[in-house]
């Protein structure tokens, strides 16, 4: 029983090809990564399943509890509250999903407000207790994430993110930009709340260690195309397609 | 028969090597295993005769191109080879365990909670796990001060001791282990045999590759000898071979 389904996307922009005929099931509480190259459309294709672009043909399917129903059909609202309510979205690049202006504690608050929560004192004591899970000292909740650094940023969009207690979570190289001591700390913290929370999560990486460590499942892209899928150690460790085993072998061992 | 616990018949695994102009390597050939409960099978044979690609295969991390790997787990017989990516996680998450010579450390984990993390996998309490897995640290010789620190900055032989802690703490009804004593001093591979013993008279069935004869013969009940399939061929070679063969 898939949560998400994809079935027969396409996708073109002018001439090339993002999604060519890309099929994709996720279960719930199930881990995939979709790894491939730049200009593989991996990012194309979690922007599709996430509903921030719309494919040319093709549909993504949804299972709100009443069965798998094609998201195309509920509307711009309709899909925005779903957005907000039952998924949660974590960019590459923190500055693009927090408000610079706003306190950590408020860039957390706003979400839960947007859902729905109105007592102030409880929405304080959530957003500390959530700089918390992530890390993040609490006396911070009033200072401006201007002033931390990227990986108290990404942190803290993963605070913002996960608040509202989604059950999907798209994530698109959420340790893309860090650097190699600071994205073992995100990954961490990533692996365990995935976990605590029983998330599904439909993860975008070039870092094949990345997908080994989060990853119950892996589809490897080229070309707009799904070349191979699979559970993560055996896609990783018994390769078949020519182009993931050029992939996996280019990684340089630690 | 219902003590069959694994049954492996005529599997067979070809390697294509895209990179190297598509070289085909045939590693198994017509490969069956039977395994029952209480027992241990050894696999046997001069390297490169597909030992530790029959053992990765038997877990589902090698996809066989023939052949079918019937798994008992919760009473009934699962072809791992057909068998869907979430069915085999859930397999191995109860039923089949894999004991590889080298740990992967996870960043911050600590010692005590790799250990621990196997058995709350396994719907443990945590603080119960952790009592379970501190007294296998110790056991295998990674005393209390090493427990709360990750295991990444530990030697060698120490993460090895760490792994085989993992998966010794659970009663795993199926054992897959790859070399499990290799770099250890005698204390510790005499410890090593108790656990694999032990596991045996709690019904576990055991596969094992162990270069040490002394372990072999510790624990084996029965010896599969895999023999080289054959050889290596360059891209092109393959139709030909098949037609001589038909």
């Amino acid at each position: 029983m898939n949560l998400l389904e994809a079935r027969n996307l396409n996708k073109q922009f002018g001439r090339i090809t993002a999604l060519d005929d890309v099929s994709i099931g996720l279960r719930r509480h199930e881990i995939l990564a979709i790894v491939g190259e730049s200009g593989s459309g991996k990012t194309t294709l979690l922007n599709t399943l996430a509903g921030n672009v719309a494919p040319d043909s093709g549909d993504v399917y949804y299972d709100r509890g009443q069965g798998l129903a094609p998201i195309s059909a509920l509307g711009e609202l309709g899909l925005r509250r779903l957005q907000r309510a039952q998924w949660g979205f974590i960019q590459q690049d923190p500055r693009r999903a927090l408000r610079m202006n706003v306190t950590a504690g408020g860039n957390i608050g706003e979400r839960l407000m947007a859902g729905g929560g109105r007592h102030y004192g409880n929405i304080r004591e959530v957003a500390a207790r959530w700089l918390e899970a992530v890390e993040i000292d609490p006396s911070r909740i009033d200072d401006y994430p201007r002033h931390f650094s990227g990986g108290m940023m990404q942190r803290l969009q993963i605070a913002a993110t996960l608040v509202t207690e989604p059950e999907l979570v798209f994530m698109d190289e959420p340790t893309g930009g860090l650097d190699v001591s600071v994205q073992a700390r995100i990954l961490d913290l990533i692996r365990s709340l995935v976990r605590r929370l029983g998330l599904a999560v439909v993860l975008v990486t070039h870092d094949i260690g990345v997908a080994r460590l989060l990853a119950d499942r892996l589809v490897v892209m080229r070309r707009g195309q799904i070349v191979e899928s699979g559970l993560t150690d055996q896609v990783l460790d018994d390769p078949h397609h020519e182009y993931t085993q050029l992939l996996v072998s280019s990684v340089l061992p630690a | 028969m219902s003590d069959i616990l694994v049954q492996a018949t005529r599997l067979s695994k070809t390697f294509t090597l895209h990179l190297q102009a598509g070289t085909q390597l045939d590693v198994l050939r017509d490969t069956s295993l039977t395994v029952r409960a209480g027992s241990c099978v050894a696999l046997a044979g001069p390297s490169g005769t597909g030992k530790s690609t029959l053992l990765r295969s038997l877990y589902g991390n090698y996809l066989v191109d023939e052949g079918e790997i019937l798994i008992r787990h919760n009473g009934r017989m699962i072809d791992l080879t057909t068998a869907a990516p979430a069915e085999i996680i859930e397999i191995r998450r109860a039923t089949l365990g894999y004991v590889s010579q080298f740990l992967r450390a996870i960043p911050r984990v600590t010692a005590l909670d790799v250990v621990a993390t196997a058995l709350t996998d396994r719907g443990a309490d945590l603080a119960a796990a952790r009592k379970t897995a501190a007294a296998m640290l110790e056991r295998l010789g990674i005393g209390p001060s090493l427990h709360g620190l990750p295991p990444a900055t530990f030697s060698g032989g120490e993460q090895q001791r760490v792994n085989l802690a993992r998966a010794f703490v659970c009663d795993w009804p199926i054992m897959l282990v790859d070399e499990p004593t290799a770099s250890l001093d005698n204390a510790n591979r005499d410890i090593v045999i108790e656990l694999m013993r032990e596991a045996k008279a709690r019904g576990s069935a055991l596969i094992g590759i162990f270069h040490d004869v002394f372990v072999r013969e510790a624990i084996a009940d029965e010896v599969l000898a895999l023999v080289p399939v054959s050889n290596t061929r360059a891209a092109g070679d393959a139709t030909r071979k098949t037609e001589e063969l038909a």
